[in-house]
């Protein structure tokens, strides 16, 4: 019995070596974003995240293409969120985060010495998991950015096109001066996303911006998300595979492995490609797993 | 036994027997539950009437003996050793409207300041945070006697040694109160949700802007709840002031920084009761209405802010 214990104890560590093995294939990775022409906003090369020195994801490499949508699927706890955190430095408001690797920006360390985080967040806005609005009217809410900012001509306009921009425009003109907490749940979302775009950033990061949203609100949120690609870079985390189906151009699977003693955990990426692919052709047996709904 | 036949009847029967026990259990409640349940019902009552009593007590009591003297004069006469029928509260009303007034501008933007350092800047994980903490909550309960002993050496005397002026007065009770704001103010601010803190971050915010644009107008309701609360106890307060000089008998209209003394309403309205005659008793109680209504005012506008403008998350 202890025997046989054992032996599938260490069947697991190797089995957890291989995985671990198969995970991380950068060449392959580089190879397939060379084959793409769009430029890149994000390039990642061996980035890990710790939280009070433990490890949350570990040697994430990936670039990430200006006016895609790029989604990030994984089951809980793969670090896809944490990964989301630190692409605009959120990450710097848990004292004990710490990102290493490289992290280019538009070619630009992000985690430079130089870098101001305040400056990172106006470039790189971020949508939360559950509606934020904030305890004001709908037009301060959209308003609030700008006017930090200090871009304070021609508010109303700057208002308006960023609510127009979040689809919300002709269900809010009416009462803007209402408080935002008089929205629905989609609504308030939508706003979130208007307060965002009002900012003019280049990327916008989602952290599963539907989960708290029924399923109509869900889709007027997807078909915007398609629609401000046009104009933004979309980073999503879903934990809804069919939303990463629908809306993303690129997906990166994340998954959970642990160390031989299974003491730790931490997310690795395993596959990272054309949605299309992923979905339909994935290269790795986990992705295919996961995406056909076996593990997870 | 096996079959359905068989089961069916010995089913009803069960059904019927737990159905007539479930009956007469619902239906006969204990008599020793029924006794106790009024018991209990009856003590907890008969707490809060023994609280409630005393409140009613003080007002009946004030208002019966105070009523004859409530007039306009009240409010307009300087107080007389001579004739009481004219003695009024008017140095002491001013007095104790300047003292408030020094107590709001003193406390407001240090209590804040302090709250916000406290939950927002001060890091937990260091030791003489957390003693600062500790230490305001322990603030809050020194006896306020001890607060004018504390005037006296420091502020009328001492380093400050601004002497026995009406704002010295008002520097002692802004200290004995400043603890409560902190504490107000400290929940107030904790009541923010993160994800308001996150989302103004995430637009490129800093985080003073966060602060003065989200946290601070979101908790000033909590925040203006504690400031009238602190303010009233402060207008009810004697004995700090007793130490820093509000003298019992004035006659004119005390200014913050005249040296020729001041009073305030708690402190004339004990100088008149300790009095033998009759009509200055009658003055007390007519005083302690005064100071009732204000305070009952002030506390009930601090309630009806708090339920009105309370931001629920």
């Amino acid at each position: 019995m202890t025997q046989d214990e054992s032996r599938t104890g260490r069947e697991t560590r190797e089995a957890a070596a291989e995985r671990a093995a198969i995970a991380v294939r950068p060449d392959e990775f580089q190879h397939r974003s060379a084959g793409s022409s769009k430029e890149k906003v994000f390039e990642l090369k061996g980035v890990d995240v710790l939280y009070g020195g433990v490890a949350a994801v570990k040697g994430i490499s990936m670039d990430i293409h200006r006016k895609d949508v790029t989604a990030l699927i994984g089951p809980s706890g793969c670090g896809k969120s944490t990964l989301l955190r630190c692409l605009n430095r959120m990450n710097d408001l848990i004292p004990s985060a710490e990102v290493q690797g490289e992290l280019l920006y538009h070619g630009e360390d992000l985690y430079g010495p130089q870098v101001d985080p305040v400056q990172v967040r106006k470039l790189i806005g971020m949508v939360f998991q559950k509606p934020n609005p904030f305890p004001k009217s709908i037009y301060d809410n959209v308003a609030f950015g700008p006017r930090i900012l200090g871009r304070k001509d021609n508010l109303d306009a700057t208002v308006e096109n960023a609510l127009r921009g979040a689809a919300l425009w002709d269900e809010v003109k009416d009462r803007l001066d209402d408080n935002a907490f008089g929205l629905s749940g989609g609504q308030q979302q939508r706003l979130c996303i208007a307060r965002c775009i009002a900012v003019e950033p280049d990327t916008i990061l989602m952290d599963e911006p539907c989960s708290a949203l029924d399923p109509i609100s869900t889709g007027k949120i997807e078909d915007l998300m398609i629609e401000l690609k046009e104009e933004f870079s979309i980073v999503i985390v879903t934990h809804n595979m069919q939303q990463a189906a629908r809306v993303s151009d690129r997906t990166a699977f994340l998954m959970v492995e642990l160390d031989a003693d299974e003491d730790n955990r931490w997310g690795r990426l395993v596959e990272y490609d054309e949605t299309e692919k992923v979905f339909t052709n994935p290269s790795d047996p986990r992705t295919e797993d996961y995406v056909s709904g076996k593990v997870g | 036994m096996t079959g359905p036949g068989a089961t069916a009847p010995r089913n009803r029967l069960a059904v019927a027997g737990a159905r007539a026990t479930t009956v007469a259990m619902l239906r006969n409640q204990p008599r020793r539950d029924v006794i106790l349940n009024t018991l209990f019902a009856g003590m907890l009552l008969l707490a809060i009437l023994i609280a409630l009593a005393g409140l009613v007590a003080l007002l009946v009591q004030a208002f019966v003996k105070g009523a004859p003297a409530l007039s306009t004069d009240l409010f307009t006469n300087p107080p007389s050793t001579a004739f009481p029928e004219k003695a009024g509260f008017r140095p002491a009303i001013i007095g104790s409207l300047e003292l408030i007034a020094g107590v709001i501008l003193f406390v407001v933007p240090v209590g804040i300041g302090a709250a916000i350092y406290l939950e927002e800047y001060a890091d937990k994980s260091k030791w003489w945070n957390r003693v600062i903490e500790v230490n305001i909550q322990n603030l809050a309960a020194v006896p306020s006697i001890i607060y004018g002993i504390l005037g006296l050496a420091f502020i009328v005397r001492g380093p400050l040694d601004l002497g026995f002026i009406l704002a010295a007065g008002s520097l002692t009770l802004a200290l004995l109160v400043l603890p409560m704001v902190i504490i107000a103010a400290r929940e107030a601010i904790r009541a923010v949700p993160d994800s308001i803190r996150q989302g103004s971050l995430a637009l490129g915010a800093t985080k003073w802007q966060t602060i003065r644009s989200q946290v601070l107008p979101a908790s000033i309701p909590g925040i203006a709840t504690g400031v009238i609360l602190a303010v009233s106890r402060a207008l009810g307060e004697t004995a700090p002031l007793l130490l820093v000089g509000a003298t019992v008998f004035v006659t004119f209209d005390p200014t913050p920084f005249g040296s020729d003394g001041y009073s305030a309403m708690p402190v004339q309205i004990f100088n008149y009761a300790v009095r033998p005659q009759e009509e200055f008793q009658t003055l007390a109680a007519a005083g302690i209405i005064v100071m009732l209504v204000v305070l009952l005012a002030m506390n009930s506008f601090a309630i009806w802010l708090r339920n009105r403008y309370e931001q629920r998350w």
